[in-house]
């Protein structure tokens, strides 16, 4: 078969998959539709964490960043799965026992206050959207590549499918959603990469042939890269460029961030007890090392066959995928020595994206209107074809270029569905029941809860549609915002007793004034790296703002009044998992007693 | 009702040893040996790799997953232990 009818058999039928299953699991009460009932097994439950969390960065982007900037791409890798420590150890527990839907819930009642709730809320909202927006971006950049349809009916397509297992669905849909998505992702991911890993060192295991020799040679793979590199005039693979500090900051900001997320959070309430709670964490990290420990491989992988491929070949006789990419726009050549090869060195090619104008240079490249940077490299690469061009480049059959098709979507949706579950959530439980309409029914609160995900849809559609330039600068502020907000706010409330309103919300709004004041003046503002505090970058700031946040809430809830005893003994309640709250000495003999 | 409040004390304390103890490797494999000395590290070979950089892109996502399953462990003899796991 053609692989363009492939790509759309396997595209259709993951699609109906979804639909199948969002019709079979519709959600009938707001508990059902918050948070699936509270009844969905841990390993279910993992699966649909790993989907939740492992957006079109993680699918699509992660393996060529990682690619792009070898050793320091670990700190991704290592800040969105260390984060699951944190959250199994010292967060989700906790939060199931506390037992209600949201996190501004839990933030409105440890803190008695709903000034607290109406933060917490702006915060989700703001860190869900910033996020989602990203997604939809992903959305479109699939669809117009592997569907040949423009990129707004393919947002279109998209949001019609969230639409309909989110909005019917809720979190129950969602959640049975995907465990599917996952399965779908996680193949996808895994067969090219097993196909790369045998052709390059004979080893079908990624993890381990990422380790080995390239075959035919007694190289391993990562003294090969780093000769191919140093040839080019490239780092050496496997050294950092980064600064120390840097690295550490960034990597800790996104550690906090991701145990501060609000859609990751949440999905620790929708298991049935607390034990449940920390197994998912254990399963939801063990399903998303399997493509966090794949990428790294992947992209030392990717690096060899791009430079193996690219570098001084002649455009005539490139292979097809060169020019399929090109002509999406990932992909751009300019030559600046009029000899007809490409030279791929390090540096920008041209000032800025690629922009192109209908013409065609002497080699048949399609000529572009940015001015050219005056360094020898001819070659502009967008780190996202890494993996959507990997099975071309690696000369794959058709099924698995339309499975990494399928996979991507898989990946976008899933956590586009969750985030918009979490905005629409957040507008009618926390802002409507609990705060402006407190009288409304269950079957109005239900009703408002779709509402405000079809609404949510269509604005993040039309991020998608219209997509804002900043959307990449402001991922900072997801991960940023969330460490130095809820992270400290969380942790001081179920681990610190005596943290009291005053002191949260204090801790709060400076962690979040500094980190987002950071982020805008370098943002937006024309902040040059040289005025970087201590050389952390905006990416890391939110570690400094973290710590800010905590010394501000420790000064201020020791010069203010304690929290009431009901507070007190609430978190004696969140710490102990028996529903009573109660525990018994250990019996001499290590032997237990019933009470 | 005392008694079960010294117990309960008793178990919040085992509980952040625990945890203080878990959480005291996981800093030491992420922060310490894949950042702050990966360079030192890097001139050992393991497995192919130059040992820091194989922390730093592999071991420390496998520490962390072994961490937390020694965590479940853990959790669930202590809440035998001081009778605070739910009814089944």
């Amino acid at each position: 078969m053609e692989t363009q009818t492939l790509i759309f058999l396997f595209v259709g039928l993951s699609f109906a998959l979804y639909i199948g299953i969002a019709i079979w699991s519709r959600a009938g009460t707001t508990k059902e539709y918050y948070v699936a009932g509270g009844g969905v097994h841990p390993v279910a439950n993992g699966m649909a964490t790993a989907a939740d969390w492992m957006s079109a960065a993680s699918f699509i982007s992660m393996a060529g960043i990682i690619s792009f900037m070898g050793r320091d791409g670990a700190m991704y890798l290592m800040g969105w799965t260390g984060g699951y420590v944190l959250l199994a150890m010292c967060l989700a527990p906790y939060l199931r026992k506390f037992g209600q839907f949201t996190v501004p819930d839990f933030v409105a009642e440890r803190y008695y206050s709903q000034l607290a709730r109406v933060v917490a809320v702006i915060c989700v909202i703001f860190i869900s959207f910033t996020y989602v927006a990203g997604q939809m971006r992903g959305v479109g950049i699939v669809f117009s590549r592997y569907l040949e349809v423009d990129i707004n009916v393919g947002v279109m397509i998209g949001m019609g499918i969230v639409f309909i297992y989110a909005v019917l669905g809720g979190m129950k849909g969602i959640t049975y959603t995907q465990v599917a998505q996952y399965c779908v992702m996680i193949f996808a991911y895994l067969v090219p990469a097993i196909f790369i890993s045998m052709m390059i060192t004979g080893n079908p295991i990624p993890q381990l042939g990422f380790g080995s020799t390239v075959e035919g040679t007694d190289m391993s793979v990562l003294e090969k890269l780093n000769g191919l590199s140093t040839e080019l005039g490239f780092a050496q693979y496997t050294d950092g460029s980064k600064s120390t500090i840097d690295v550490f900051f960034i990597t800790m900001a996104l550690m906090v961030g991701t145990a501060g997320l609000p859609h990751v959070i949440v999905r620790f309430f929708t298991t049935p007890t607390v034990r449940d709670a920390r197994k998912s964490a254990g399963y939801a990290l063990l399903f998303i090392a399997v493509l966090y420990t794949t990428a790294p491989a992947v992209a030392s992988f990717a690096r060899i066959n791009l430079l193996n491929t690219v570098s001084e070949a002649e455009y005539e006789n490139l292979p097809d995928w060169f020019a399929n990419w090109e002509n999406s726009g990932l992909m751009a050549w300019v030559d600046k020595n009029d000899d007809g090869k490409i030279q791929y060195h390090p540096g920008k090619p041209i000032d800025g994206k690629p922009s192109f104008i209908d013409a065609r240079g002497q080699s048949g490249e399609r000529l572009l209107s940015n001015s050219q940077t005056d360094n020898n490299n001819e070659l502009y690469v967008d780190r996202d074809i890494m993996v959507l061009a990997n099975p071309e480049i690696a000369n794959l059959p058709g099924w698995v270029i339309a499975l990494v098709a399928a996979g991507g979507l898989a990946a976008a949706l899933s956590t586009a569905a969750g985030l918009l579950l979490v905005i629409s959530t957040s507008i009618s439980h926390d802002l409507l029941k609990r705060n402006l309409m407190p009288g409304i029914t269950d079957k109005q609160e239900l009703l408002a809860a779709r509402l405000a995900a079809a609404a949510a849809i269509g604005i993040a559609g039309l991020a998608g549609i219209y997509p804002p330039g900043f959307v990449a600068s402001v991922v900072a502020f997801a991960f940023g915002l969330a460490a130095s907000s809820f992270f400290p706010a969380i942790l001081l409330g179920i681990f610190y007793k005596r943290m009291n309103r005053e002191g949260a919300i204090a801790g709060m709004v400076t962690g979040l004034v500094f980190t987002a004041s950071y982020i805008i003046y370098f943002k937006f503002l024309g902040g040059t790296a040289d005025e970087w505090w201590f050389g952390v970058s905006p990416e890391g700031i939110g570690t400094l703002g973290m710590l800010i946040n905590f010394t501000v809430s420790m000064v201020v809830c020791h010069v203010t009044e304690a929290p009431p005893q009901a507070v007190q003994d609430m978190v004696d309640n969140i710490r102990i998992p028996r529903k009573d709250g109660q525990a018994s000495d250990p019996v001499a003999n290590g032997e237990t007693a019933r009470v | 009702m005392s008694d079960n409040k010294r117990a309960a004390a008793a178990y919040w304390r085992e509980n952040i040893r625990i945890l203080l103890s878990l959480l005291v490797i996981w800093f030491a494999v992420s922060f310490g040996a894949s950042i702050l000395f990966v360079d030192y590290l890097d001139q050992f070979t393991f497995f192919g790799f130059p040992l820091g950089f194989w922390f730093a892109q592999q071991g420390s996502i496998y520490t962390f997953l072994a961490l937390i399953f020694v965590y479940i462990g853990m959790m669930n003899k202590l809440d035998r232990k001081y009778n605070v796991q739910e009814e089944e």
